[in-house]
């Protein structure tokens, strides 16, 4: 570029939006809502084998001040959801949310008295995960698509 | 002991208490009245050739639409002995309830307070019988056979819209 | 100014969980303390109720499987095998040796499992995290060995009524023994990280002590009661699928601490492997599931072939199968404790009652005993030694 070629070697440029959202992306610091089964999972997708860390989200923190993405994994009972929704508005904006597993997406085989029959009549998902549990890849998968997303944000409406 | 000779046992130490016995898949079940359960309950863990001294489990059971009881069903182990029983009482349903048997096993705690939250069985003589699954706002006892399956009581989210509309 | 100082104490009440990092899951612990010693610990369970007793009310006989692995969800070939134990036992079915030894095998695989999560999990909370790394690369293993078996890593629903779904495949055999012979390495690592360590001792030795008395008071079982030195093992004591043909011994802890639960699991882990390891030896060739018409279902092969199996296991599927009226209670030695299952049959296809006895759920009423009078960090040692899983404690 031509701007580049006047600034020397060591300059780059680029525009704030491109800058701040690779920032982001690139260390995303999950918030691991760990109901169920799909805990485990979640846990697996940390651990050696598949290794979340490669993707700059392994640093799981449970609380969600510190955090910006959250990872609901498991069954969401009624009893539950407004913890649920106390903690996804405890988190700072930016924020994403991912819904792992049949049961967070739409209450999956228990369709009883007690399962809220999705996680978005609590709080807005961006990434719905399907499976019972999904595969740890499936969650670097999901991460990804996050992290396309924010790719294409604006920084002016955050 | 076999299963025979503990519920002529039974029988013959409680005849007024006792209701019937039935064997069946070699598992033993002994029916009580329910004013005694705690009397027989008492007298199965300390006699010496029963000794049932763990509960392994503690349950309701709906039958109200064929006999029109709940039955609760405590289902005894023996460590020492290694053997086990089925005990049953029938509760009617229009009066659910039954004295509790924690003083007996302190375990009975919470299988009682399950069986108070899933089927509205009072448990009289119980420490802290409160529900113990479902939430507080929570009407209705989900395990009776008259509650639907999907009656779903969204209260505890309806506080959520409202947070969410202002 | 020489005005005395008034200092009044009072007792803090504070609220641990249910979105807590090791509660294990949404336990939710109402704490009392004075200072840092707790006077008063309540438990609030419930948050993952889904209700699977009634669901089951709703569902054939087959379709309860896949319910049952989402319990305990860190063991769920257990949880189908004590549920089709309890089916078969209403029956009267017999199972064929092959299909016997198959379920002994993936069920010992599934109790290393578990306890190596429960491993991982607890040693992370104390703090020690190169624990959770390396039972987590063991564990990918056995995940793979249930993937190749089952087709899932995690929830296997690999039982059917009678035996089970499909053969061990080719290659089984040869992965399962490379990681039966590895294993027993692999625990001595971990022990050098734990056994031995002051500060692994001093957050455990003497911690969330439980007597045997009060143990058997509380119904606790599994490990957890074993630790308190009470000799109880089902596998023993009422011996189901053949465990009877297996040599094997059962651990003891003396004092009943956080510390003997650990040594008690540590050794079973070693146990298990042996047992598997046993398997593999006597395997015998022949059937995977009894073949009794309208009842079980018809081979694989068969179904694709024969047009009489194949109306039989459609009629299975659809219409499920009718167990005689009568009522139920069968048990086995689950990773956690007795896990037993309860089914009341009105003679229809589906179970009119279906009561579960989840171990976790009894362990953890005993929770308060033990860390009432004692420090706050200790419940979450003892919590972790309890080994609890939410989705069967609350079902």
């Amino acid at each position: 570029m031509g701007l580049e070629s006047h600034l020397g070697d060591n300059i780059l440029t680029t525009t704030v939006n491109t800058m701040v959202n690779w920032a982001r992306k690139s260390a995303l610091w999950p918030m691991p809502f760990g109901l169920a089964c799909c805990a485990i999972e979640m846990m697996a997708a940390v651990a050696p084998r598949f290794d979340l860390a490669r993707f700059g989200a392994e640093v799981f923190r449970f609380s969600p001040r510190q955090s910006d993405l959250m990872i609901v994994a498991g069954t969401l009972t009624y009893k539950m959801a407004s913890v649920a929704r106390k903690i996804y508005d405890q988190m700072p904006e930016p924020k994403w949310v991912i819904a792992m597993g049949a049961c967070a997406i739409s209450g999956g085989v228990f369709n009883t008295y007690s399962v809220v029959q999705g996680l978005d009549q609590v709080i807005p998902v961006d990434v719905y995960l399907p499976g019972c549990p999904p595969r740890p890849e499936a969650l670097i998968h999901a991460i990804m698509e996050i992290q396309k997303k924010i790719e294409k944000e604006s920084v002016r409406h955050g | 002991m076999d299963n025979e000779s503990l519920a002529t046992l039974i029988k013959n130490r409680f005849p007024d208490a006792f209701v019937d016995f039935s064997i069946f898949l070699n598992e033993l079940t002994l029916v009580v009245k329910r004013e005694s359960i705690s009397e027989i309950a008492g007298f199965l863990k300390e006699n010496e050739d029963l000794e049932f001294n763990f509960l392994s489990d503690l349950c309701g059971v709906d039958r109200v639409e064929s006999n029109g009881v709940f039955e609760v069903v405590y289902h005894l182990y023996s460590l020492s002995k290694n053997h086990r029983v089925r005990l049953k009482v029938y509760i009617p349903s229009n009066e659910p309830r039954v004295s509790t048997v924690t003083h007996v096993w302190k375990t009975a705690n919470w299988h009682e307070r399950e069986a108070y939250d899933m089927f509205g069985i009072q448990f009289d003589g119980h420490p802290d019988l409160r529900k113990i699954l479902m939430p507080d706002e929570f009407k209705g006892h989900p395990l009776r056979k008259d509650y639907p399956i999907d009656g779903r009581q969204p209260a505890t989210l309806r506080e959520i819209y409202r947070k969410d509309e202002a | 100014m020489t005005a005395a100082i008034q200092t009044t104490t009072h007792i803090m009440t504070i609220n641990m969980g249910p979105q807590h990092p090791s509660t294990h899951g949404v336990l939710r612990l109402l704490l009392e303390l004075d200072g840092e010693t707790i006077t008063k610990a309540i438990p609030h369970v419930g948050f993952l109720h889904r209700g699977v007793e009634k669901l089951a009310e709703y569902k054939t006989y087959h379709q309860c499987i896949p319910l049952t692995d989402r319990l305990d969800y860190v063991a769920p070939f257990s949880n189908n095998l004590a549920y089709v134990l309890a089916v078969e036992k209403l029956m009267g079915i017999e199972l064929p040796e092959r299909a016997q030894h198959i379920r002994v095998l993936i069920c010992e695989l599934t109790r290393i499992s578990s306890h190596l999560l429960w491993l991982a999990t607890h040693a992370l909370d104390i703090g020690a995290m190169t624990v959770f790394f390396y039972c987590f690369r063991e564990r990918e293993t056995i995940y793979d060995i249930f993937e190749m078996v089952s087709g899932a890593r995690m929830n296997l629903s690999y039982i059917r009524v009678g035996g089970v779904s499909r053969d061990l495949p080719g290659g089984f055999m040869e992965k399962t023994r490379r990681f039966v012979m590895e294993f027993p390495s692999r625990l001595d690592e971990y022990e050098t990280l734990l056994t031995e360590n002051p500060i692994w001792k001093k957050r455990t030795v003497g911690v969330g002590i439980i007597s045997a008395e009060d143990a058997i008071d509380y119904g606790l079982s599994g490990p957890s009661l074993r630790g308190s030195g009470v000799n109880w093992d089902i596998r023993k004591a009422e011996p189901y699928s053949g465990y009877d043909k297996y040599h094997f011994s059962v651990p003891l802890g003396k004092n009943g601490d956080v510390y003997d639960r650990y040594s008690v699991r540590m050794e079973e882990m070693r146990q298990s492997n042996s047992i598997v390891h046993q398997a593999l030896n006597i395997l015998p060739k022949g059937d995977i599931i009894a073949r009794i018409p309208n009842i079980t279902l018809p081979p694989k092969e068969d179904v694709e072939t024969n047009m009489e199996s194949m109306i039989q296991h459609f009629k299975i599927i659809i219409e499920g199968i009718k167990p005689p009226k009568g009522e139920v209670y069968f048990s086995i030695e689950a990773p956690k404790g007795e896990l037993g299952f309860y089914i009341v049959s009105d003679g229809s296809s589906r179970p009119y009652r279906l009561k579960i006895r989840p171990p976790s759920f009894v362990n953890l009423e005993a929770l308060p005993k033990m860390v009432e009078g004692r420090l706050l960090p200790d419940v979450v040692a003892t919590i972790g030694s309890l080994d609890i899983v939410l989705g069967e404690i609350d079902r």
